[in-house]
């Protein structure tokens, strides 16, 4: 549903990807891991049309990324790493738009079925700029699932949620998931991916260091060892024993 | 794809437009200047200019009328500058729009905005004892030059809500523009102006339109200097429109 291959992209003399492959298989959820400034945030905007990879290729839903860009943009949605909502109107409005844009039939219900979903009905007739954060978060979110893109790209959805908004958030990706919506997240959060993901990648130094199941990842380190409690490797632990970064 | 232009471009012109409504206090501050240079130069200097005509806010009121669009279209590059910040710049460009339908929305708002500003601008002069004897025809006339002049302004005023780092550089390239009639027949006529400044005054955009406008108002026959006025508005409104096309196209790639 998203294959990625070789794809290399510098920002002048800094080279961010150089050579990163992976593909998503239909229906499934796939997480992006990597540090601050790994490339995370470029990958995703290389597949959703907004930035021009210098080297590889890159497909989404059997389109490619540069040459039938129009068509990669029917088949996802994307959720930036900042909320892109519009201050000034009020949440319902910005769903409206949305809809609108879609060329969708009856944004006003589609509107209000979404606030509901995230359980913003009563904030809806309120300017976005009134809005926290998470709310707005939410919103943005919520912008995203209109018109139900085969595919969905959120780029850190639940940074600045509280755990509350946070599990909401994950809900809403399962049952996206379970609908045969594929999803390609990227997070900061290891147990957001550990609790989420049915696959893990992680770039590292502009290449995919990693790509498996949890379990598979998990082997990736010495087998437990028994001392006298076992501890089961975390994921947090794979990380950092990969990226080369101590145990905090 | 461009099947979707007209539904897309109204889509997002309601949605500037509801930008408007909700801050009339955008329009209203950018009427102020000018209807402080048109207080200034009629209560103040009015009394010591000789423009050889019998009430200086009729001579005035023209070049303030650019004024008004000079000033007006810095605000178009803010709203676009605020869109491309924002990051809902980028959630139009993922979606399955017409793609220049974005800069349009902005582009057609600019216009409905600076109309407004030029009416309240028209009904301060009205006050202030501007008086036409002009038709409906010369009205339409006015409206039309005045509005090609907007078109053109505003298509330069996008170059710099694309690619503004700031904000404030966002609005600064219009101060020039807000001056530039001053160095031309709006406020005296440029016959009193030492050489090198009256060929300037006299071959720059501002004249032309100004002298128009000036005669359409006076149900004066407007002569070929209507053509060139055009002409101008014309010429700068491709150019604008070709180098705003360009930068748009980068931005996006
Ligand atoms: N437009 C740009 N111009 C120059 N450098 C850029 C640009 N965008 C990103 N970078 C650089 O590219 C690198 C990767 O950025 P990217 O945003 O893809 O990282 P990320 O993995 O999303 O990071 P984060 O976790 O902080 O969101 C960073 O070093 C960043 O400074
Ligand atoms: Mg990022």
């Amino acid at each position: 549903m998203i294959r990625v291959q070789a794809l290399e992209k510098s920002y002048k003399d800094l080279k961010v990807l150089r050579g990163v492959d992976f593909e998503v298989a239909r229906g499934s959820i796939f997480a992006l891991l990597g540090s601050n400034g790994a490339g995370k945030t470029t990958v995703v905007r290389i597949l959703s049309t907004l930035l021009t990879a210098d080297a590889g290729s890159a497909g989404v839903n059997g389109f490619d990324v540069a040459a039938q860009a129009a068509r990669v943009r029917e088949s996802i949605s994307l959720t930036g790493q900042f909320a892109a909502v519009d201050e000034i109107l009020t949440g319902r409005e910005n769903l409206v738009l949305v809809a609108r844009l879609r060329h969708l039939k009856d944004p006003r219900k589609i509107a209000d079925d979404l606030l509901d979903r995230f359980s913003l009905t009563d904030a809806g007739g309120r300017k976005v700029a009134t809005y926290s954060g998470g709310m707005r978060r939410r919103l943005d979110i919520a912008m995203s699932l209109i018109g139900d893109p085969p595919v969905i790209f959120l780029d850190e959805p639940t940074t600045g949620l509280d755990p509350e908004a946070r599990i909401e958030v994950w809900q809403a990706v399962r049952e996206l998931a379970a609908r045969g919506t594929t999803v390609l997240l990227t997070t900061q959060y290891l147990d957001e991916a550990e609790h989420l993901a049915d696959r893990i990648a992680i770039l590292h130094e502009g290449r995919i260091i990693v790509n498996g199941t949890l379990a598979e990842l998990k082997q990736l380190l010495p087998p437990a060892k028994v001392e006298y409690v076992e501890k089961q490797p975390t994921l947090e632990d794979v990380f950092l024993t990969l990226v080369g970064k101590d145990k905090r | 794809m461009t099947r979707h232009f007209f539904g897309d471009t109204g889509t997002l012109l309601g949605r500037s437009l509801r930008h408007i409504t909700r801050s009339m206090d955008t329009i209203i501050t950018t009427t102020v200047m000018p209807i402080m240079f048109m207080l200034l130069f009629v209560y103040v200097f009015g009394g010591a200019i000789q423009s050889g005509s019998d009430s200086y806010v009729t001579y005035l009121l023209p070049g303030i009328l650019l004024i008004t669009v000079a000033s007006g279209i810095s605000y178009t590059a803010y709203r676009l500058f605020l869109d491309m910040q924002s990051g809902i710049f980028e959630r139009f460009q993922s979606m399955p729009i017409a793609r220049s339908a974005v800069l349009w929305a902005h582009v057609l708002t600019s216009l409905v905005a600076n109309l407004i500003s030029l009416v309240v601008v028209v009904v301060v002069a009205l006050i202030m004892g501007f008086r036409s004897s002009a038709g409906i025809g010369a009205w339409l006339g006015v409206a039309g030059l005045v509005m090609l002049f907007t078109l053109a302004l505003t298509w330069l005023a996008v170059i710099p809500g694309l690619t503004a780092k700031t904000i404030d550089g966002a609005s600064a390239f219009s101060y020039p523009l807000v001056f530039l009639p001053f160095l031309s027949s709006a406020f005296v006529p440029t016959d009193t102006m030492p050489g090198p400044v009256r060929a300037f005054a006299e071959n720059q955009p501002v004249t032309s339109i100004v002298n128009t406008i000036r005669d359409l108002f006076a149900q004066q026959p407007v002569g070929g200097e209507v053509w060139v006025a055009v002409a101008w508005c014309a010429g700068l409104l491709v150019v604008a429109y070709a180098f705003a096309m360009t930068t748009y196209r980068r931005r996006i790639s």
